[in-house]
């Protein structure tokens, strides 16, 4: 079977200072299947936001996606839509929900009337038919009452619920993939369950794919079929979510577990990972992770390291695969 | 026993919405009631939500915010009561470290001069010695003092984190107050200013008041952790009682959220329904019984506020806190 959703070698350039290019995102490549949860995850600045708006086609300007990057949902390819068929994907077939749904709604309209927008954007409803298919999503999305909700403004709802309303308006479009881009880094632990438990329910009830951008790998470890790890903008690691956390391969990966402060076991000094993260303008050369890497060999910082497959839908970038390989 | 460093006593802050053109005037109680005491060289982790009020508690301590009541002393001085002279000089032995190191430096200074700053305001060395004790604070806190020249723009932000650390040293404090101080960090720069802060307590005697929201960075540090829920402390323990003994059902809910970054250990969470409620309008009785699953809950919830008490060596506000509220598979396995 064919996946609903398949990127190569995505690429994103934007021009920067003294006529060179920054390349936040560069050769990219993923596919989700239908029904599937990818976690894409990484830290600030590795391009992991950028790959998502670019299925939108929503590079922010003067970026661009460069040619020979390929984006194909069901086949169609979306680099090459006209605007009227882009418009169509844009909320129809894929669905986004940003981190902060303050700033993603219209703080002048109701919660409804932005909701009834959207639905009639895509398909033909009249006003009362709209409004009732809003009030059934609002309450797909387990926002009580959602009939008073739907005359409510987004600042008269809590932060959770204006999160679930934004869903809510994502799935207007009857969406085959929902993109959800830091869903929950806005809100609070407690609620932070609660809106993770519901993308899941849909993802299940309604047959989506569902691509969760997440910088905290422990968010993702219940929630994801497979994880796809970033790091100054390529993947560097791609795993059943099991075997990711059961024995990660690329020392970025390695290293990021032993950061992270755990509730599960006992308190142990941290051990970080020396440096800061690179900025996209100025890139390590060969493997990016090189200057922080406590593995390094030799040859990393002179030769690009090759993406090694493991398993079928595994890969790492990394020359110890390599070596292990032989 | 030696007296506390720091001693709060039945703290209020309270905040007045509206007046005039914005409405009727409303009164919304920030901190309603806290009390802890904090030794010296202790960590004490401060844990709640949004709106919880755990950063308030922090702010009215410093006299950043007016008190509504209660009090603070700290090393035996009243905290609230000091003026002039003496406020100055309590605020060169207590210090606060801010989350957002993006906004709480001037990008327009200079590194060294942002350091430099407290000590000249509060005339703590000659004008000529300041270069060699920034240079000396950047080195403790694991920056080149080559970075005394630049801006805060051209650093990461860790490395402003590490300057707002530096900025707070500055001026030799007993306390210091770290609001948030890693969760604007990413995870892999987040545990070195983790570590960085433990070994700065460890090498000056520091006692920390570690405000955060995210338990399993607050138990990195804390000696003792007071779990906040809508302006009261609803917990108060040694760390690992509260970690894998909670007793208060939101501290249960509160754990049971936190992920556990391995899909083998996943247990079975509590998930909360409702909202925190509206400080605008406070609900009668326990602040949580609109979210609370304890099998107990009864009227007496809704009727009657419990105030925090001693059950098995844990402060806690529950009436029902003797009974186990959550199955115990939602508990964290140490």
């Amino acid at each position: 079977m064919s996946n609903l959703l398949d990127v190569k070698d995505l690429r994103i350039e934007f021009p920067a200072p003294a006529g060179r290019l920054a390349v936040p995102v560069d050769g990219v490549s993923l596919t989700l299947a239908r029904g599937e949860t990818l976690a894409l995850v990484g830290e600030s600045g590795s391009g992991k936001s950028l790959t998502a708006l670019a299925l939108l086609r929503l590079v922010p300007p003067p970026g661009r996606i460069a040619p020979g990057s390929r984006i194909l949902l069901d086949g169609e390819d979306l680099l090459s839509l006209d605007p009227a068929r882009l418009r169509a994907v844009r909320g129809g077939r894929i669905g986004i929900v940003f981190q902060d749904a303050t700033t993603s709604l219209n703080p002048t309209l109701t919660v409804g009337s932005q909701l009834t927008e959207t639905i009639r954007a895509h398909r033909k409803a009249s006003r009362g038919e709209a409004r009732e298919r809003a009030i059934a999503l609002l309450n797909e999305v387990g926002i009580p009452e959602p009939a008073v909700r739907f005359a409510a403004y987004p600042h008269e709802l809590s932060g959770g619920l204006r999160q679930r309303a934004l869903i809510a308006i994502s799935l207007a479009g009857e969406p085959d993939l929902l993109i959800a881009d830091e869903p929950t880094t806005a809100l609070d632990v407690t609620i932070q369950a609660q809106i993770l438990e519901l993308l899941d329910r849909l993802r299940v009830s309604r047959g989506m794919a569902v691509l969760l951008i997440a910088h905290d790998l422990g968010l993702v470890a219940g929630r994801a079929d497979r994880v796809a790890v970033m790091y100054a903008g390529q993947i560097v690691e791609e795993a059943a979510t099991a075997r990711l956390f059961r024995s990660p391969a690329h020392p970025y990966t390695q290293a990021l577990f032993r950061s992270i402060p755990r509730i599960d076991t006992p308190v142990e000094r941290l051990s970080p990972i020396g440096g800061g993260v690179p900025s996209p303008d100025a890139w390590p050369a060969a493997c990016r992770f090189h200057p922080r890497c406590d593995q390094v060999l030799p040859r990393c910082s002179i030769e690009t390291p090759p993406v090694v497959p493991l398993a079928p839908g595994e890969a790492v970038r990394c020359w110890l695969a390599v070596r292990e390989k032989r | 026993m030696t007296a506390p460093l720091l001693e709060v006593r039945d703290l209020v802050t309270r905040y007045e919405t509206g007046g005039f053109l914005r409405g009727p005037t409303r009164r919304v109680y920030a901190v309603n009631g806290v009390s802890f005491d904090l030794a010296h060289g202790e960590t004490l982790g401060l844990v709640g939500e949004s709106g919880s009020g755990k950063s308030t508690v922090g702010r009215t301590i410093l006299r950043l915010t007016p008190a509504t009541a209660g009090s603070v002393r700290f090393a035996g001085t009243d905290v609230l009561a000091s003026e002039g002279a003496a406020l100055r000089a309590l605020r060169c032995r207590m210090q606060i470290v801010f989350q957002d190191p993006y906004s709480s430096l001037d990008p327009r200074m200079n590194l060294g001069r942002a350091v430099a700053e407290g000590l000249e305001i509060h005339r703590l060395v000659p004008p000529r010695e300041i270069e060699a004790r920034v240079a000396g604070l950047f080195e403790e806190v694991g920056l080149d003092p080559s970075y005394m020249a630049r801006y805060p723009h051209e650093c990461s932000g860790g490395q402003r984190q590490r300057i707002g650390i530096a900025r707070a040293l500055a001026v030799n404090p007993e306390f210091l107050i770290c609001d948030e101080p890693v969760s604007a960090l990413d995870v892999s720069v987040q545990a070195q200013v983790l570590n960085l802060l433990a070994d700065l307590q460890k090498a000056r005697g520091l006692a920390f008041l570690f405000i955060a929201h995210d338990l399993a960075v607050v138990r990195q540090l804390a000696h003792r952790i007071a779990v906040m829920y809508f302006g009261r402390v609803v917990e108060l323990a040694p760390a690992e009682t509260v970690i894998h003994h909670p007793r208060h059902p939101y501290t249960q809910a509160l754990l049971s959220a936190v992920p556990v970054p391995d899909p083998a250990r996943q247990r079975v969470r509590i998930v909360l329904t409702g909202e925190p409620p509206r400080p605008s309008a406070p609900p009668s009785g326990c602040p949580f019984h609109s979210r609370c699953f304890h099998p107990m809950k009864n009227q007496r919830c809704l009727d009657e506020l419990p105030l925090l008490r001693e059950v098995e060596g844990t402060m806690v506000a529950c009436h029902h806190a003797e009974y186990a509220a959550a199955p115990a598979a939602t508990i964290p396995v140490p």
